[in-house]
């Protein structure tokens, strides 16, 4: 029996009116032809529906579609931002904004700037994963060039207040930039209100298909960008390369649908988020990561105190969730996202991350709830920490050899 | 991550688990791990007159890998002098539950817990007529 899917911040999968719609669009008989070629219908076609995908998305984000830019994902997305305007600006200045809980297609963009010379500040969020636009006021100096933050974040689903913080760069002159890969189907965005410069967004996250994505640059006030993909010249020179079809009439699908069910969506992750939460916040030692206020409904990051995340992965093996543990990724450092929030090593390396999506089902959630409070109750009878703390012993006072 | 049969064999039937009287002078302790590096175990010993391991009881805190590798390392002092008992390898454990490199550092904590259990027991040992002597 495959495990049930709790998973969808990595991933969604692809919805199958998606799907459908991209079929038409690989062999002889629908329309394959290079979106570029201006002498012959295939192309002609093809680029029919590049434009109409591209309108797809601007509507959901309510931008032009001039201000549409393919690309292969919001890690592209992030570097073409990121590099193109440090790049484009740095006679103006060399100094970046960022925060320490943003994806690694930001952070380790921003540690390639520095070996390039670019100074970068990362601002701290908050205990509940928080960045305030008096933070990023404080933090902008003469030099400075650009603010990178995230929208909505991938690992405890905190919502930023990118409309505020749009005033304080806007004034300032500072270009801004957004990572909003996590954001469609679960926050609104809404392009002429905010004063955002330029916005990385992915489709896998909202049910298209994987190896797609789209960079937002505005017009108006123009955001300029070097080139980071040189060759013929698509996408009005900043993202050459061959458009994929396929891919992109399946990411415009995707946020269509986006725009016409979110309200739906929103109501019903908000609900099994609701009645997930109910019954596991009373067990003993368990804590919510980030703000339960400001945050996407359908992501609930908890640490069991005393139990090791990874275990307790193991045990929830009928669940695909991920786990902010050390010993899940190729790093032996837990989450820096929980780190950042001033989490203990202990917690930081109890947490698992359940994120719900559009094929969730009650009974699914449901089924969860009961296995993980069973394997939470194991796994504290093996744990040597939670003998000491049930008999009052102070865990953070004990000097731990290191290892 | 995928696991070995035996892993998950002892991760889902733990042997031993439990805890013996720290107090007790024939009960040697081994605590080691660190929670900030996700894993501590503590290792514990029960030797009879005759220095033969009667008893030995585990808890672990940490990955499935560090679980298994634990309640094995249980399983075998059983019966063992505390001689055979220093002489378990890590690399034996990583080779009887089929450990991939990134969970060697496991094994190599369950040795360590091992050996700090039999420090803890000599140690009580060592002392114990000393103290005998002290009180007459
Ligand atoms: C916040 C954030 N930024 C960037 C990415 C990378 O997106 P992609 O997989 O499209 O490159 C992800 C997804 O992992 C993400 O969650």
């Amino acid at each position: 029996m495959p495990s049930t899917y709790f998973d969808y911040s990595a991933t969604t999968p692809v919805d199958p009116r998606v799907a459908k719609v991209m079929m038409n669009y690989l062999t002889l008989d629908g329309v394959f032809g290079n979106p570029a070629s201006r002498s012959h219908s295939y192309g002609w076609e093809a680029e029919a529906a590049i434009e109409k995908a591209r309108k797809q998305v601007a509507d959901l984000l309510n931008c032009d579609p001039r201000e549409i830019v393919w690309t292969s994902g919001a890690t592209e997305s992030d570097n073409l931002c990121l590099k193109g305007t440090a790049h484009f600006y740095h006679k103006k200045g060399k100094h970046i904004i960022t925060s320490k809980i943003e994806h690694k297609a930001i952070l380790d963009t921003c540690r390639q700037l520095e070996r390039e010379g670019y100074e970068v500040t990362y601002l701290d969020p908050s205990s509940e994963g928080i960045i305030t636009p008096d933070q990023v006021a404080a933090a902008i100096r003469e030099d400075t060039i650009l603010v990178s933050l995230m929208h909505v974040n991938n690992e405890i689903g905190v919502i930023t207040d990118i409309k505020a913080i749009g005033e304080v760069t806007s004034a300032a002159k500072v270009v801004f930039h957004v990572d909003a890969a996590q954001s469609p189907c679960k926050a609104e965005i809404d392009l002429q209100d905010m004063k955002v410069d330029l916005m990385s967004f992915s489709a896998h996250k909202a049910y298209g298909p994987k190896g797609i994505g789209v960079a937002f640059v505005r017009r108006k006030p123009r955001a300029r960008l070097e080139a980071q993909m040189h060759g013929g010249g698509h996408e009005r020179g900043m993202r050459s390369g061959t458009l994929p079809t396929h891919q992109i009439v399946g990411m415009g699908e995707a946020f269509a649908i986006a725009k016409q069910e979110m309200a739906a969506d929103l109501k019903k992750m908000t609900k099994l988020r609701d009645r997930f939460w109910n019954e596991i916040k009373d067990m003993e030692e368990i804590y919510l990561n980030g703000s339960m206020e400001q945050r996407v409904p359908h992501n609930l990051n908890v640490s069991f105190n005393y139990i090791e995340g990874e275990s307790l992965m193991m045990s929830l093996k009928d669940m695909a969730v991920s786990s902010g543990s050390a010993c899940t990724s190729i790093s032996l450092e837990p989450s820096y996202v929980l780190r950042a929030l001033g989490r203990n090593d202990e917690l930081a390396h109890s947490s698992i991350r359940f994120t719900f999506g559009r094929y969730t089902t009650e009974a699914e959630v449901d089924q969860a709830v009961k296995d993980i409070k069973v394997a939470v109750n194991k796994l504290r009878e093996l744990s040597p920490l939670w003998d000491m703390y049930k008999d009052g012993v102070d865990i953070s006072a004990i000097e731990w050899a290191a290892h | 991550m995928a696991y070995s049969d035996k892993v998950i064999n002892h991760y889902e039937h733990p042997r031993n688990v439990g805890k013996l009287d720290t107090d007790s002078a024939k009960v040697g302790t081994g605590m080691v791990g660190a929670p900030a590096c996700g894993d501590v175990m503590r290792l514990q010993i029960e030797v009879s007159e005759g220095g033969i391991i009667e008893d030995a009881k585990f808890k672990t805190y940490g990955c499935g890998s560090a679980i298994a590798s634990s309640s094995l390392a249980t399983e075998w002092l059983k019966g063992k002098n505390l001689e055979e008992a220093s002489k378990i390898k890590n690399t034996e454990i990583v080779e009887e539950l089929a450990l991939p490199p990134v969970k060697i550092h496991c094994s190599v904590l369950a040795e360590d817990a091992i050996k700090a259990a039999i420090d803890d027991y000599k140690k009580k040992q060592g002392s114990a007529p000393a103290q005998a002597e002290a009180a007459g």
